[in-house]
Formats: structure tokens, sequence, C-alpha cells
């Protein structure tokens, strides 16, 4: 019987021959943290080590409260600072032009690579298997224990293979995809494993497409989610990748828990719905429904092609009255890049507001956060109750393009009347 | 080691979120014990961190934990003196931190199914046990080295022995 991708990668970077259910110790080539660095420094010292034993294999990234709010934002802020400098460690992305998202940072700056193993202190970390790597959301604590010993304990997960065919309607895209999946299976449908997003229609999907997947695969319960690494893939690398790599792909006679096809050639544009993620509709089944506010961007969807499908929409035209459109892109080179092709002057001429690369309102801490009995509709990746702000406001979750078509409306709209 | 954890039940229900249980806005504010015990479960029961006496225990549905890696969602469990949290099933990075925080999780379809608020409970840790009115349920050990971080009360304890830099 042949391995999974998470059995391989696992068994190498654990040294022995590892099976799923087995619990290995392994030695990750990336440990990420992000603002809660501050607090993970603290554990840290607590264990009364010197110095951070491989400062090469950090990567702080500064994206949840940027620039800070508030008076203990800022001390965080700058407490991370004196410890990346006591400790040497290089890989750090302070607020400044260069930076963004922790999970855009990552790909964009050469870390999320093919065959390597990242763990993060934030779920979302499931991100960086777009591009074939195996990487996982930890705890704050076990940072702290990766700075102090590099290794840590996983177990290795059973996996899921997702075979998404089919042709994709108009007005569908990654996230009308990961999401109908999400409501298929559940929240818990994945708890502890791993998720393989294969078939024709994950191949043809741009990189940025395929991050959509892998960001949510953290909503179904998912350890790690994985795209097969292709000529896409290895392009889009280019340029970036801070060191060599090696591939790593599952046996074709691999041991799946469960192969799952979705055909997706009758997909609607999907949404979530208070207060799950899997809480999935087809987006008609609250058409109509008011808004305050629309959030274009973050982590799930604030890249470069989600900007350009809501300026499409928004272009020529204007964002309700009364609703505020916010705009969060993922990092500064997507930024830059919008700015550089005129999407960020398309949507401030329709009446959004352009924020800087961050995470935004979308876990409740800044910038945008919702008042009692207020709706939002938002392309990030949660909708949990008080996620936003207030626990008596409302979060759907769906496409650049629904949220761009319900801006124009102030209301819930589907997107595919604007891209006749 | 012999531990015994005697409490009554709060009960809930399936798919608890980590926003519910720590609120993200509280996630780089507060970080004072405490304090964090204060707001525990606030955004699915706002009298919970009241109500609740040190050893009592979670009693929950499938999926416990899920949505966001924050540790201070067993952290702040901790600090309420909570003395375990019983579940059909655990979302994953949840079972990580309780585990490495010293938080007794575990899982067990009929006990989550036959236990109700109020319902008096003792956990037997070393025998893997559950006592109650409504029956005596078992439960299956932690894996060696998992159970080895739990002993010594969390994965920073643990790392601190290892290491052999104790104080």
């Amino acid at each position: 019987m042949g391995k999974t991708f998470s059995e391989k990668i696992l068994s190498l970077k654990s040294g022995v021959d590892a099976r799923a259910g087995q619990i290995v110790t392994v030695s990750p080539d990336y440990v990420m943290s992000h603002d809660n660095s501050a607090a993970i420094l603290k554990t840290f010292k607590k264990l009364g080590v010197e110095k951070v034993k491989y400062p090469e294999r950090a990567v702080i990234v500064l994206d949840h409260t940027v620039p800070p709010s508030t008076e203990t934002y800022a001390l965080h802020h700058k407490e991370i600072r004196e410890f990346v400098k006591e400790q040497g460690i290089e890989n750090f992305f302070d607020i400044n032009t260069e930076g963004g998202i922790c999970h855009q940072v990552l790909p964009e700056k050469g870390f999320a690579l093919p065959g390597k193993l990242i763990l993060g202190a934030d779920s979302h970390t499931t991100t960086y298997g777009a591009f074939g790597a195996f990487s996982a959301g930890i705890g704050r604590s076990e940072v702290a224990a990766i700075w102090a010993t590099g290794e840590l304990w996983l177990r290795v997960p059973e996996t899921i293979k997702i075979v998404v065919k089919g042709k994709v309607p108009k007005g569908v895209y990654a996230k009308d995809i990961v999401l109908h999946i999400i409501g298929k299976i559940g929240a818990d449908g994945a708890t502890y494993m791993a998720v393989e997003f294969t078939g024709p229609v994950v191949e043809e999907m741009t990189v940025a497409s395929r991050m959509v997947l892998t960001n949510m695969a953290a909503e179904m319960g998912a350890k790690n989610g994985y795209v097969p690494p292709d000529e896409k893939t290895f392009e889009w690398l280019k340029g970036r990748a801070r060191t060599e790599y090696e591939p790593i792909y599952s046996d074709p006679d691999a041991d799946y828990r469960d192969v799952i096809e979705f055909d997706v050639s009758d997909l609607v544009p999907q949404v979530a719905a208070p207060h799950t993620v899997d809480n999935v509709k087809p987006i008609d089944e609250v058409e109509g429904t008011p808004i305050n506010q629309g959030l274009l961007g973050t982590c799930t969807n604030g890249r470069l092609e989600d900007l350009e499908v809501a300026a499409r929409i928004l272009e020529g035209r204007k964002v309700a009255p009364g609703v505020r459109a916010l705009v969060f892109p993922a990092s500064w080179e997507v930024y830059r890049e919008a700015l550089k092709k005129g999407v960020l002057w398309k949507l401030i001429e329709a009446g959004c507001v352009i924020m800087n690369p961050g995470c935004g309102p979308c876990l409740g801490a800044h910038e945008g956060v919702l008042a009692p009995g207020e709706v939002a509709i938002s392309t990030a990746n949660r909708n949990f109750k008080g996620r936003m702000g207030s626990r008596e406001a409302e979060i759907y979750l769906a496409s650049p393009a629904a949220v761009a078509a319900s801006l124009v409306e102030g209301k819930i709209t589907d997107p595919r009347k604007y891209l006749e | 080691m012999g531990k015994i954890i005697r409490g009554r039940v709060f009960k809930y229900g399936d798919d608890i979120n980590t926003d519910v249980i720590f609120p993200g806005k509280y996630t780089y504010s507060i970080t004072d014990p405490a304090e964090m015990a204060k707001h525990a479960l606030e955004d699915l029961d706002p009298e919970f961190a009241k109500k609740a006496k040190p050893g009592d225990v979670i009693v929950a549905g499938k999926n416990f934990g899920m949505g966001s890696s924050r540790e201070q969602a067993a952290q702040c469990l901790v600090a309420l003196g909570i003395g375990a949290v019983i579940a059909k099933s655990f979302a994953r990075i949840f079972f990580r931190n309780a585990i490495n925080n010293g938080l007794l999780a575990i899982q067990s379809e009929e006990t989550s199914r036959a236990l109700e608020t109020g319902d008096e409970i003792e956990i037997d840790v070393e025998k893997g046990e559950i006592r109650s009115a409504k029956g005596t349920f078992s439960f299956p050990p932690l894996p060696p080295s998992v159970l080895e971080i739990f002993e010594a009360g969390g994965l920073i304890p643990y790392i601190r022995e290892k290491i052999g830099r104790k104080g």
C-alpha cells in the first residue's frame, strides 16, 4: 500500500516510517507567528531558555492589529521588535509597505514551498498547502516549544481526497466551490484530517484561487489542506522561493479515508449564512437581505484576482448609500499591483475605503467592527457570532463578486447579473 | 496520578467555536488569567463564568473548540478552574491546546449524550472512568507521548522538565 502526501512528508520530517494515526516528533522548516508573538515570547522566556534554537526558522509577520489601535497592541509590537532583534530573527515583517497578512506574505516571500513543513500559531496556516507544503495551525505554547527545541509532536492525519470536476459556471469562483464543499461535509467533516484538493477544476485554477481552498480547509476542521504542485505552482514560485525544494506527491495506491467527488457544473453562487461556516445556501435563498457593510479582502480573498473581479462589478457604479465598503488587500505586493493596474482607483471611485493590508475587522479587533443589529457580507472565512464585533451582528460569507454586487445594491445580491 | 475531579455539569451543544469560548476582541488585549476567566464562554452563555466553580465540567456535543487556534480558549477554562471538557469530538487545535495547558479533554459520545446540566460527576483520570447517577462511563487513555505532556501539567512545564531547567 502506498502513502499519502501527509504520510510521506511527516515520515521525512520525523525520520520514522509514519502512517496515519501515528504520533511523530517533527522538525518544522518554518514556524510562523504574528501579533501573538508578544504572548509567545513571554511563554518562551518562562522556559528558561536563552536563545531561539533556530532563529532562521522563525517567521514573524505583524498583521492582526496593524497599525496598532490601542496602547496595548502598540506595546505588544514593541516587545516583538525587541525580541527579534535580541534573538537575531531576520524573517520579521513589520508595519511598512513590504509585509501584509501572514498567509499571503509567507508564499510571496518564498517560505511556502512544495515539500516544506510549516507550523503556525494561526488556524489558517493550512493556506500554504496550496503550494504543496504541509502546513498546520498550532497553539501559542507550541510555537514557544518549537522556538526552544526545534521540535513538536504531530499526529499523522488520515486523508480525504476531494475531486472537483465539471465546467465552472459564470459567477462561480473558488470561494463558492469551497463553501459548497463545507456545506456538504460540515464544519467537522475533516476534523484531524488532511484534505487533498484535486481534479480538473483545481488543476485549471490559478494559484490564488487554490489558496482559497486550502485557507478554508480549516473550516472543515482539517489539519492541513494540499494541492499537488504543478507547473503553475513552480512558475508562481520563480524568483520567490528562498531555497531549493522537492515536491512530494501522494502515491497512486495511497490509502484514503474517503474520496469525494464534486461536479460543479450546476453550481450557483453560494453564501455561508450566520452563524456557522457550514450553514451554506445558494445565494438566492438570502437575496435581498439588507447589509450595512461589505468587506473585500483578507487572507481568504484579498488577492489581485479578487479585487479585479470586484472592480469589474463596481466600475462605473456606486456603493449603495448608507453602506460601508471596506477593502483589505492581502499584502502590500497585492496593494501595489492593484494600485498600478488602476484596480484600487475603480474601487475608490465606486465609494470603497481602501484599508492597509492586514486582518482588519475579520477577528473583531479593530478597523470596521459591527454594531448590534448590523449585517455584513464578507469575503473572509468565518461568520461566528461576535466574530466581527457585536454578538448581535450577522455575517454572511461569499465570493468577492457577490460582495461587490451586494455593495452596489445595498442588499445581498446574486453577482451573475453584473457579469453579463 | 490518581487524580479525581469532582464537579457539576454544564451542558452545551455541537460546534462550540473558540470565538464564543473566548471572543476575538479580547485575544490581544486581555492577558491576565483571572481576567480571562471572567470572559470564558461569554458569547455562548454570559452567566457561565459567574456560575462555574472549580472542578465543574463542560459537556458538549461534536467538534468542541472549532475555529480559531487561540490558546486562550483552553486557558480561560483552566483559569476558571474547569475540571474537564467532555465532548463527542474535539476540533484538533483546541484538543492540542487543552493538553498543552493541562486541561483534561475527554472524547466520549455516550457520556456526552447521557449527562445534563446540573448532574454531579466524578472523573477518575487514572482509571479512565466517569461516575455519575446516570451511570459509569469509561474513556480511553491518551497516547503515551501525549499523556506525558498532560501529566507534566502542560507543554511548558513538560519542556522545562525535559531540558532540565526547573524553577
